[in-house]
């Protein structure tokens, strides 16, 4: 029993952070109906910035506040990812919007190739570990152990999950991306800059995901060139899970992906008869993706996939 | 073909004639001007010609975007791996696990295929990468606690493959000259090359490649003209799987040793990347693709050299610039040249052709389908 | 005579919106049947329902005593059920000719193996798929001009070459979703020929069209949608005195 519930919480805490992921591409997808597959990397150039800006500071000031440091990371870290999501678009997308289907996929496949080997030559093919600036202390919760910095990631975003959702349903900006994710056409004809729309939608999905490469950083204590691959499959796994371009659905898809993934991770062993080891844990996520698309191609609280498509 | 000078044009037997010589001699130029190390150079050159022709089937015929490819590959080498080296003791012949490992992973695809092909052409993409990564994350971790893959650490010591009892894997000396392995390995690989092209070209100019082509053009239409898309796109994924099988076993054969290392998600992007620079549709353009990327990374490697001679030392390993050129081929190539630098007659048109009602009404097709 | 399609009470619903509501009407074997209606009366809805496009919500659709709503697309043509497009929707990369043969494949069997071997019953097929393709082209007026790229054709021409793809897949049931629109009165006389052509061939004809003039020429007998309700049937000059369709029409349109 320790073990389920400790396991629920691990999964609960990596679910947030997919879940912030997975509204990025969620988000995408609602308005361009365009897998946005560079999307991981910049999960991933986000924690290599804020990484190098931390330890550029404890390097100048080893007695800096904690606390500061990790916000001027992550404050470092927002707007690069942000620029680099607004320039994505511009570049790689936007040209091919009239273009086959199959020609933004590709120049998306690109665009992550670029980046993760931009990022390996910049920050090299080791891993970098997190400084030790992070909460450390932690409380036993009903047998299990639950850190600071978990509850951390979790509040917050929570936090940020509930501020997105009350942009999008309760502002003019809000609007006017509904009104695009419902027909761009239309959209345009009410007076919608589209372009506009489009561009901010890419710009707030990677803040979004500046902070959860931060966040998945800190957690694992550990930041790699390739970290944004694995982590970026995931969260579309778990945006389809949910329901692709539904934010609700990205929501509950990434907490479930992370709970279905943390237990599985837990109990495979024993369901195997040892067979199968917690090394398997990244397999989860695709199984769920597979039988998703199997049984509800719609998502959980999706509308119709194929026939939004 | 482009390019071709006009007198061979007109005497298409004697540019065959010629060009069979040419490819016959090849590895005795190239081993003598070049040195031997660059024949290996060919045999892979080959090699990804059949993966990026068993690849083109899908993507650049069906239109269906597969982005783990490499996990045929890698069954199809495993396989081999499994049926003659000593990890299991086995050491059956090649005529008999060279088509296995093709129907395996011929089998494979149709599993994967069956639930995804319904649905968006995207959804297939993320399904087969993360196919590409669960094959991967299996080969790495089934040496424990039955040892079958043996881990990280690959399975060494595979059988070469020996046709009437001679190995094509040791040095043997014809009319007093030495011939090496990859010089054999090369008319092996040139001859199941040459197989893959006779089917792709057969099957492009058949009812199948029609009804590829119409999918791939507008599906909806497709299917009210009596075409059963969804076994038409499997068909596809599937044959496109059994190359990649069947490419693997070579190479098991071939290197002696494989390991999940080398069926990594790069991998797949390059074959992918193959098909996108040289003009995805067209045997020709997807030929010259294979060729371009597997001889310029070696290439590259000069520039490791050079710099050590200009600079003193190396500043970027050209290893590391490969894939970063790789990526931003892709996107130049998509945004200034789609259609790839060989395009076939269809795709050129294709691509400038605008994707409006038939893209958005493909939506009422699945209401009936999913 | 004998009855070709019927149609039970089929209702589409998209979501609350209800495009048909429980229509009804029956198709006679060779005879030429319109269907008329306003914009927006569901006449592309109940097409795209028959031809296993879209399912159906409610109600029953029957070719030949057999049921085919919900059925696949390619399973309703191989019974013999072809249409054309309103918005014309050829292959337009493939060749005019490439376009009628991929008509061919409900009737053909090649697989794999004998396309790769070459096969002697595949080359047989190929070549048979090939002259009946010409055929049907020469038969809409397209001969000898199989080799152009379909998207180059003239707009009318176009229109012809749907014909003949759909046509490819011997239907005994053709329909065409406005086959004449956009086309000047030369034009539609000329499809007029056409379509008593086909009906001369034994090809029963289920035409939706906005032209009510041409609908009354050539059709032997028509039913109006409105609003997703089948409003009247009947030969063309009942139909034209009905005073239902009159007020569908605003008055004017069909006098």
């Amino acid at each position: 029993m320790d073990i389920f519930i400790q396991q629920l919480v691990n999964g609960l805490v990596l679910g947030s952070i997919y879940a912030l992921v997975a509204l990025g591409y969620t988000m995408v997808y609602g308005i361009l109906e365009l897998i946005n597959f560079a999307h991981g990397e910049v999960t991933m150039i986000g924690a290599m910035i804020a990484l190098a800006v931390i330890g550029a500071l404890l390097g100048a000031y080893p007695q800096a506040p904690a606390l500061l440091v990790l916000l001027a990371g992550v404050l470092a870290a927002i707007p690069a990812c942000m620029a680099l999501g607004y320039v994505i678009e511009r570049v790689a997308y936007r040209p091919l919007r009239r273009a086959p289907r199959l020609a933004p996929l590709i120049t998306a496949i690109g665009v992550s190739i670029v980046l993760q080997n931009a990022a390996m030559l910049i920050w090299g093919r080791s891993y970098i570990s997190f400084p030790p600036i992070l909460p450390h202390g932690s409380h036993t919760v009903l047998g299990a152990v639950v850190t600071d910095l978990q509850i951390v990631i979790v509040a917050l975003s929570i936090l940020i999950m509930f501020g997105l959702t009350l942009l999008v349903e309760r502002t003019r900006l809000g609007r006017a991306m509904r009104a695009t994710a419902q027909s761009r056409e239309m959209a345009e004809l009410m007076g919608v800059n589209v372009n506009t729309v489009i561009s901010i939608t890419f710009i707030i999905g990677s803040a979004l995901a500046a902070i959860a490469g931060v966040m998945v950083s800190a957690y694992y204590g550990l930041a790699h060139y390739y970290m944004g691959f694995m982590l970026g499959l995931k969260a579309f796994s778990a945006a389809v899970l949910g329901g692709i371009g539904n934010l609700a659905g990205a929501m509950l898809g990434g907490l479930l992906l992370g709970v279905i993934e943390a237990l599985g991770a837990g109990y495979i062993g024993d369901l195997t008869g040892g067979f199968l080891g917690s090394n398997y844990q990244d397999v989860f996520a695709f199984l769920a993706l597979i039988l998703v698309l199997v049984f509800r191609p719609t998502g959980l609280l999706g509308e119709r996939v194929a026939q939004r498509a | 073909m482009p390019n071709v000078p006009e007198w061979l044009r007109r005497h298409p037997r004697l540019a065959f004639g010629l060009l069979a010589v040419l490819l016959a001699v090849l590895p005795f130029i190239v081993g003598a001007g070049l040195g031997r190390g660059w024949v290996r150079v060919l045999d892979f050159a080959l090699l990804y010609a059949m993966l990026a022709l068993g690849l083109n089937i899908v993507v650049g015929y069906a239109g269906l975007l597969d982005l783990g490819y490499i996990a045929f590959y890698a069954l199809g080498a495993y396989l081999f791996a499994w049926l003659s080296s000593p990890q299991f003791g086995l050491h059956l012949p090649f005529w008999l696990v060279l088509p296995s490992g093709a129907l395996l992973a011929g089998g494979f695809g149709v599993l994967l295929g069956a639930p995804t092909l319904r649905l968006r052409g995207d959804y297939l993409a993320i399904v087969t990468l993360g196919f590409g990564e669960i094959v991967r994350i299996f080969m790495n971790n089934l040496d424990a606690p039955v040892n079958i893959t043996n881990g990280p650490q690959g399975i060494n010591l595979i059988d070469p493959i020996s046709i009437g009892g001679v190995s094509l894997g040791v040095r043997h000396t014809i009319l007093g000259v030495h011939v090496f392995p990859p010089t054999f390995y090369y008319y092996l690989f040139l001859f199941f090359t040459l197989f893959t092209i006779l089917v792709a070209m057969r099957l492009q100019d058949s009812r199948i490649g029609r009804a590829w082509a119409a999918i791939r053009e507008d599906e909806v239409a497709a299917a009210a003209m009596g075409i059963d898309t969804r076994s038409v796109k499997l068909l596809a994924f599937a044959m496109g799987a059994s190359f990649g099988g069947l490419a693997g076993g070579l190479f098991a054969a071939f290197q002696g040793f494989i390991s999940p290392e080398s069926f990594n998600l790069m991998e797949s992007v390059m074959i992918l990347c193959m098909i996108v620079l040289g003009g995805m549709g067209n045997i020709p353009g997807v030929i010259l693709g294979a060729v371009l990327l597997t001889v310029l990374p070696e290439a590259l490697r000069y520039l490791g050299a050079w710099q050590r001679a200009t600079l003193g030392h190396v500043v970027v390993d050209p290893n590391d610039l490969r894939m970063l050129l790789f990526g931003l081929a892709m996107v130049a190539m998509m945004l200034f040249r789609p259609a790839g630098l060989l395009p076939s007659r269809q795709r050129k048109r294709e691509f400038r052709a605008e994707d409006g009602v038939a893209g958005q009404e493909a939506a009422s097709l699945y209401d009936a389908q999913a | 005579m004998t009855t070709l399609l019927t149609v039970e009470n089929v209702t589409k619903r998209f979501g609350g919106l209800s495009a048909l509501e429980a229509v009804s009407l029956t198709v006679n074997s060779g005879e030429v049947y319109g269907l008329i209606g306003p914009n927006g009366a569901g006449k592309t809805t109940l097409f795209n329902c028959m031809t296993g496009l879209y399912t159906v919500s409610a109600g029953v659709i029957r070719l030949d005593g057999v049921p085919i709503q919900n059925r696949k697309p390619h399973q309703i043509v191989n019974r013999g059920f072809a249409r054309t497009f309103q918005n014309i929707r050829l292959f337009a990369n493939m060749t005019a000719l490439e376009n009628v043969m991929v008509g061919r494949h409900a009737r053909t069997r090649t697989g794999v193996l004998g396309a790769v071997l070459h096969s002697r019953r595949c080359l047989a097929e190929e070549r048979d798929s090939r002259e009946r393709s010409q055929a049907q082209m020469a038969f809409v007026g397209l001969k000898d001009r199989g080799r152009g790229l379909a998207g180059h054709l003239a707009y009318g021409d176009q229109r012809r070459l749907e014909i003949a793809r759909a046509l490819a897949t011997e239907p005994k049931l053709l329909a065409l979703d406005e086959p004449v629109a956009g086309m000047n009165p030369n034009e539609r006389r000329e499809m007029s020929e056409l379509f008593l052509k086909l009906r001369d061939a034994g090809i029963t004809l289920l035409l939706i069209e906005h032209d009510v003039k041409l609908v009354m020429d050539v059709c032997d007998r028509v039913a109006v949608l409105d609003y997703g309700k089948k409003i009247a049937e009947g030969v063309p000059d009942e139909v034209r005195r009905d005073p239902a369709v009159i007020e569908a029409y605003l008055g004017g349109a069909v006098a």
